[in-house]
């Protein structure tokens, strides 16, 4: 298959352009073309006012490779990760969004544990699964990839889900992909948003892509299971519920071999990271605070709310904050109740940390700064006029 | 010592913008780049050929002016390149690409693999892994720092969410890198001369006896229905008047919240 423009209605006005993710739209002698970058993504198909992109077949192209018969496939999976016999809390993100998935899909929903107990598993019923898979072979008590993978795509092709899940973690992004490979099927990386397509019934995985500069719908339609790891702290949890019963099967690990080998376990934690990603308010500075004195101020109405404090990448390069404050694609994801950006323009890479808070509130001089595209509350000013007046209100009302 | 780099040609998102009016993206005049985690992953087999002798070759599987992206290479200190290029490879989605990198792997023959952690086009970090199953051997992923490499063994330091674990492996085996991994050296002249001269061997799907169902867009079980600018937030209000104003509405939003 190739994608190609009719240069003869082709008349040069440039609007597909934008849309490819690839660049590979140039425009040559007043017409657009289509060079070698393109990646068949389709993006481009519908987007010309002349109709004069198509897709046209290749000669002697192949028949498409077999699909899996899609029938034959039912069931939810969300694998619930652990590290030192606790379950992580994307586990139960998962469940949350698993359960709806699956009732929309009218099915079940289970789980599936390595490396737990059978406490931690009644825990994942009470979260909602209806099932476990469990195991607590030694071979589980560290992450290796190889008898994850192995283990895991075995009990797929035993039990047949139409969807598995994990998080988009160090763990779940290393062995998710080894389980695609064997399976001969797709899997759509750190999803943050999951959907049924009423029509057919697929999972449309929502992801961001080019640093978060685009986002992409995307589908496995011939193929089962379909696979992706979700973005951690995007789903919200489920109804918890003390009485819930649910089965929970032990099954067999004989026979897995890892030819890696954890020798030791390092724990590195800062205490601020942890504050962060768990803080209901963060109060985060930007460049525009122009010097580090404009983070005392932000540290103040942190403290005033009971929030912590967060920086873009841009305030850490000058040196004003430590990196473990840093949120963004190249720092932490969080998603606070209420997110405060002051003096923040709201660069994609920013954004794509914060952007699933429930409140975003941006406090910034410039009108057009795309922080305000993803704000809740957004005031255009000068952050050392609002804050301090803020500060003082605050203090005011609770009675300092 | 057999070292195989992959590394991918992408366009420099840091340069995508959108703009605002519009919601699309900006690109005009995005150049493109050596995956920025790949330079990474090509210092660091440069440092274990210069410490255990042997051979480092990069590889690609692009478009054919993905080879600009291998003479760079070259021009580190890279051995010898390999760009797959093909018009069936088109429309690859992760499992394709891996399969079909496992299969240049598999011709040329490894003993230590190496891919950065992620590609920041697409930010999938699922490449690496995935070829290390087609290719029926392990792989360590997210590492950063190789902390003794020996004829028959690794051990390294894999990055985790909250430390890092250290982990011992066989050979052959496949890394993932992360960039605090190490600082990638700048070209030298002695490689930039090495680069415009250097012969770039050119593999197609036949070369590799790739299966042809198995690669670009057929193999590919993934496809992408839609791609859209992320959206402006419906619920947004502005808080206008003078700077007090603003402030007490802010306020009653806090107090609202039940924050204050
Ligand atoms: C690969 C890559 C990864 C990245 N990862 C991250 C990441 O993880 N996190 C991150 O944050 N960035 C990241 N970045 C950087 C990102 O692209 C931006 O450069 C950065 O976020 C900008 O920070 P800023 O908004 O603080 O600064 P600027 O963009 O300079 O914005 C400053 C803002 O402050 C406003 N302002 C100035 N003075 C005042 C005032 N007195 N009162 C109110 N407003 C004022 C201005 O109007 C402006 O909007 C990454 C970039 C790349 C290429
Ligand atoms: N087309 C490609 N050619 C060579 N290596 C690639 C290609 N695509 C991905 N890789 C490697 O796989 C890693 C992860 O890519 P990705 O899974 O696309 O995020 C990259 O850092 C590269 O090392």
């Amino acid at each position: 298959m190739r994608i190609v423009v009719n240069a003869d209605t082709c008349t040069g006005c440039e609007t597909c352009l934008d849309s490819c993710p690839f660049t590979s739209i140039v425009m040559k002698e007043g017409k657009a073309v289509i060079t070698e970058y393109c990646q068949l993504c389709r993006a481009c198909l519908g987007v010309c006012p002349e109709g004069a992109i198509r897709e046209v077949a290749d000669e002697g192209e192949l028949p498409a490779g077999e699909s899996t018969d899609r029938g034959k496939y039912s069931g939810v999976w969300v694998f619930a990760e652990q590290r030192e016999g606790k379950a992580s809390s994307v586990a139960y993100e998962l469940l949350g969004a698993g359960k709806r998935l699956a009732q929309e899909r009218g099915t079940h929903l289970s789980a599936v544990l390595f490396g737990g107990s059978d406490a931690g598993a009644e825990e994942l019923v009470r979260w909602g699964a209806d099932t476990v898979y469990l195991s607590n072979d030694p071979i589980f008590a560290h992450f290796n990839d190889e008898p994850y993978a192995e283990l895991l795509a075995l009990l797929i092709k035993e039990h047949r889900p139409e969807i598995v899940l994990a998080g988009a973690t160090p763990i779940g992004r290393s062995f998710f992909p080894r389980v695609a490979a064997k399976l001969w099927t797709g899997l759509t990386a750190d999803c943050t948003s999951l959907e049924i397509d009423e029509a057919t019934g697929d999972l449309l995985q929502i992801r961001p892509a080019f640093g978060g500069n685009i986002m992409a719908t995307i589908l496995c339609p011939d193929r089962r299971p379909q696979m992706a790891t979700v973005r951690p702290r995007v789903m919200k949890r489920g109804e918890y519920d003390k009485d819930r019963k649910g089965e929970v099967i032990h099954v067999d690990a004989r026979g897995l071999s890892s030819r890696t080998r954890v020798l030791d376990t390092v724990k590195e934690v800062s205490e601020v990271a942890v504050n962060l990603q768990e803080a209901d308010i963060i109060v985060s500075g930007g460049r525009g605070l122009g010097d580090p004195k404009g983070f005392k101020m932000l540290a103040e109405l942190a403290e005033v709310l009971g929030g912590s404090l967060g920086a873009s990448r841009a305030a850490v390069d000058e040196g004003w904050v430590p990196y473990s404050h840093q949120v963004g694609q190249t720092g932490k994801t969080v998603c606070p109740k209420i997110y405060i950006a002051c003096g923040i323009s709201g660069a994609v890479q920013h954004l794509v940390g914060m952007q699933s808070s429930d409140i975003i509130i941006a406090i910034n001089k410039n009108a057009e700064a795309p922080i305000f595209n993803v704000a809740t509350y957004g005031i255009v000013g000068d952050v050392y006029e609002i804050v301090p007046m803020l500060i003082k209100k605050i203090k005011d009302v609770k009675g300092y | 010592m057999n070292i195989v780099i992959c590394i991918k040609q992408v366009p420099d998102t840091a340069e995508v913008r959108i703009n605002p009016e519009t919601n699309t993206l900006i690109r005009e005049g995005v150049p493109s780049i050596i995956n920025p985690y790949d330079t990474h992953a090509i210092e660091a087999g440069l440092q274990i050929r210069e410490a255990a002798c042997g051979k480092a070759v990069v590889l690609t599987m692009g478009p054919p002016q993905a080879e600009a992206a291998l003479r760079e290479a070259i021009s580190m200190g890279v051995d010898e390149a390999v760009l797959l290029t093909d018009r069936v490879f088109a429309g690859s989605d992760t499992w394709a690409t891996s399969y079909t990198l496992a299969k240049a792997v598999e011709k040329l023959g490894a003993d230590i693999i190496l891919c950065g952690k992620q590609a920041i086009d697409g930010d999938t970090a699922q490449v690496g892994p995935e070829m290390a199953d087609f290719l029926g051997i392990p792989h360590i992923s997210y590492v950063r720092k190789i902390e003794e490499v020996n004829a028959d063994s690794i051990r390294v330091q894999r990055m985790m969410d909250e430390g890092y674990d250290l982990v011992e492996s066989s050979l052959p085996v496949l890394l993932t890198v992360v960039k605090e991994i190490n600082q990638p050296r700048l070209p030298s002249l002695k490689g930039k001369m090495a680069a415009k001269k250097a012969e770039i061997r050119k593999w197609t799907a036949a070369d590799i006896g790739a299966e042809p169902e198995k690669t670009g867009l057929k193999g590919s079980p993934t496809q992408v229905r839609k791609i859209f600018a992320p959206e402006a937030r419906k619920d947004r209000r502005m808080l206008g008047g003078d700077a007090a104003s603003q402030v007490e509405s802010l306020l009653q939003e806090l107090r609202g919240l039940k924050c204050v």
